[in-house]
């Protein structure tokens, strides 16, 4: 199954896990499945309309799913979706 | 003497402490520094300020800084020089360029924000400081971390310019360079802060960080003699600079300092990584990551973490934004050292080559005030701009020689060629 590495911010919503398994056949799914775990995240992760918000970025296996098909990018079992706050410049 | 209030996201305006934290719990939004300005009025005034220091910190009530500095207390106040010469060439009347090329100790506006972020970390008790960058926010890091007893980390696209990695090196400086863009340093960085305990400029730091940029901005409008400039060409990278020039505006006239001068504010973008400037001309909401492809390797951030406000402060200023090529961009840092004899960066080129190509578009008027931001330094980046500059005239130790030459030389001149002399470049 995918594993999810859950940035600082969103620790106290998964009791400090850094990281979670997380049965999903894509990052829509992810999502949802994330929220039937651990309630509150999808409201921090997706504005009203559901949209990822606009300071977050996910990434399947270091690419960003921008580059991808956004929430529908498929995830396969050994994948690994980080989740990062945008961060600034250098 | 702390006048800061704390931390509010500027996203959704839940606030938080005077801690080392970047992201908003709720939204994920950023955060910054607000302050207390009702007392900073009160406290602040332009005899007070003239008569301090020549550097930042003469700014110090603006800064979120709870105890005075300690670390780079001579960085900063660099000089804003009327440019005659890049006017008559642009056709321009009022044309200022704001010189951090020369910025202590490393030569680039980083040396500001990074005597904020490293001063607050000292406050908080850290010991370690690390950055994820581009190379001169790895420079000043460097410096000004060894220059205060902190210990650093540095972590870098492996492929910068070789004088962004020996300026990191050379302070003794523990230097990671990473198999990937700035946005693969950024992600990894990200997840580098959660695990470590440091104090990350760029991450955990960045609401402290960010807030030195302003210095630059206090500068211009002290040297213009109290008065905010009409127009001001800013390079973007992640976007955070251009929005602190305008916050450090906003907050002059807030304190009474300056008078309101409708000024307008212009972003500037490589063409290979425009992905602020791209969502500007096509009034999109939000912007489209890139993969970055541009000689100006210090712009090179293809998601832009303050793109969405840097565009925003460019509507609500009723500036502008464009991007240029690299030839337009070695263009514009050969078109600065030929006027002015200062030698910027890639990102300096940038700025220049935008400043004239705004011109050009009609949007930038040349009748009134501008300021162009030069944030780094040409010898930095010589790589960029070697096979485009000439080599010397190689002679022998022969007066005749020289006689020979000098009339190449002048002949070349009178002809009206650009172009060094060449006839005895060889000569061994």
């Amino acid at each position: 199954m995918p594993s999810v590495r859950i940035p600082t911010p969103l620790r106290k919503l998964t009791a400090e896990q850094d990281e979670v398994i997380i049965s999903s056949a894509s990052i829509g799914e992810l999502i949802e499945e994330l929220e039937n775990q651990f309630p509150g995240i999808k409201n921090r992760l997706c504005d009203e309309e559901g949209n990822i918000r606009r300071f977050i970025n996910l990434y399947v296996n270091n690419e960003d799913i921008r580059f991808l098909q956004g929430k529908d990018t498929s995830l396969k079992d050994d994948d690994v979706v980080s989740i990062i706050p945008a961060i600034a410049g250098g | 003497m702390s006048f800061v209030k704390g931390l509010k996201c500027k996203e959704c305006g839940e606030e938080y402490p005077t801690e080392p934290l970047h992201v908003c719990e709720i939204c994920f939004g950023p955060l910054e520094a607000v302050y207390k300005y009702d007392e900073i009025k009160e406290s602040i005034s332009r005899d007070i300020i003239e008569r301090r220091g020549n550097n930042i910190w003469r700014y110090k009530e603006l800064m979120p800084i709870d105890k005075d500095p300690t670390i780079g207390l001579q960085v900063g106040y660099t000089p804003l020089v009327r440019a005659e010469n890049l006017g008559n060439v642009l056709g321009a009347s009022e044309i200022y360029i704001k010189n951090d090329s020369v910025c202590f100790p490393t030569l680039s506006f980083k040396d500001r924000v990074v005597s904020v972020a490293l001063s607050k970390a000292k406050e908080f008790g850290f010991d370690t400081a690390a950055c994820a960058s581009t190379g001169n926010l790895a420079n000043a890091v460097a410096a000004l971390t060894t220059a205060g007893n902190v210990k650093s980390y540095i972590f870098i696209p492996y492929n910068l310019e070789q004088a962004k990695i020996v300026g990191t090196t050379v302070y003794g400086s523990n230097l990671i360079g990473i198999k990937g863009t700035y946005d693969d340093v950024n992600r990894l960085c990200s997840e580098i802060a959660g695990k470590f305990g440091w104090a990350f400029v760029n991450i955990n730091m960045r609401p402290y960080y960010a807030e030195g940029s302003k210095s630059f901005a206090f500068e211009i409008m002290e040297q213009l003699g109290w008065r905010a400039p009409k127009h001001v060409v800013v390079p973007m990278a992640s976007g955070s600079l251009l929005t602190k020039i305008w916050k450090a505006i906003t907050e002059f006239e807030t304190m009474g300092l300056i008078e309101n001068n409708d000024t307008k504010v212009y972003g500037a973008q490589a063409l290979g990584c425009s992905p602020i400037t791209t969502a500007l001309k096509n009034k999109w909401e939000i912007f489209k990551p890139v993969k970055p492809n541009t000689v100006a390797k210090s712009l090179a951030i293809g998601t832009p973490a303050d793109g969405f406000y840097a565009m925003r402060v460019m509507n609500q200023s009723r500036g502008w934004g464009e991007d240029v090529t690299d030839a337009e961009i070695i263009d514009g840092i050969k078109l600065l050292a030929e006027t002015e004899g200062i030698f910027t960066e890639t990102a300096g080129g940038v700025t220049i080559a935008v400043t004239k190509k705004l011109m050009s578009q009609g949007i930038l008027p040349k009748d009134e005030s501008i300021v162009v931001s030069i944030t780094g330094n040409g010898l930095k980046t010589q790589e960029a701009i070697v096979n485009d500059v000439s080599q010397p005239d190689v002679i022998n130790a022969e007066l005749e020689e020289f006689e020979e030459l000098y009339e190449c030389i002048v002949n070349n001149k009178q002809g009206g060629s650009q172009n060094a002399v060449s006839a005895n470049s060889n000569t061994p």
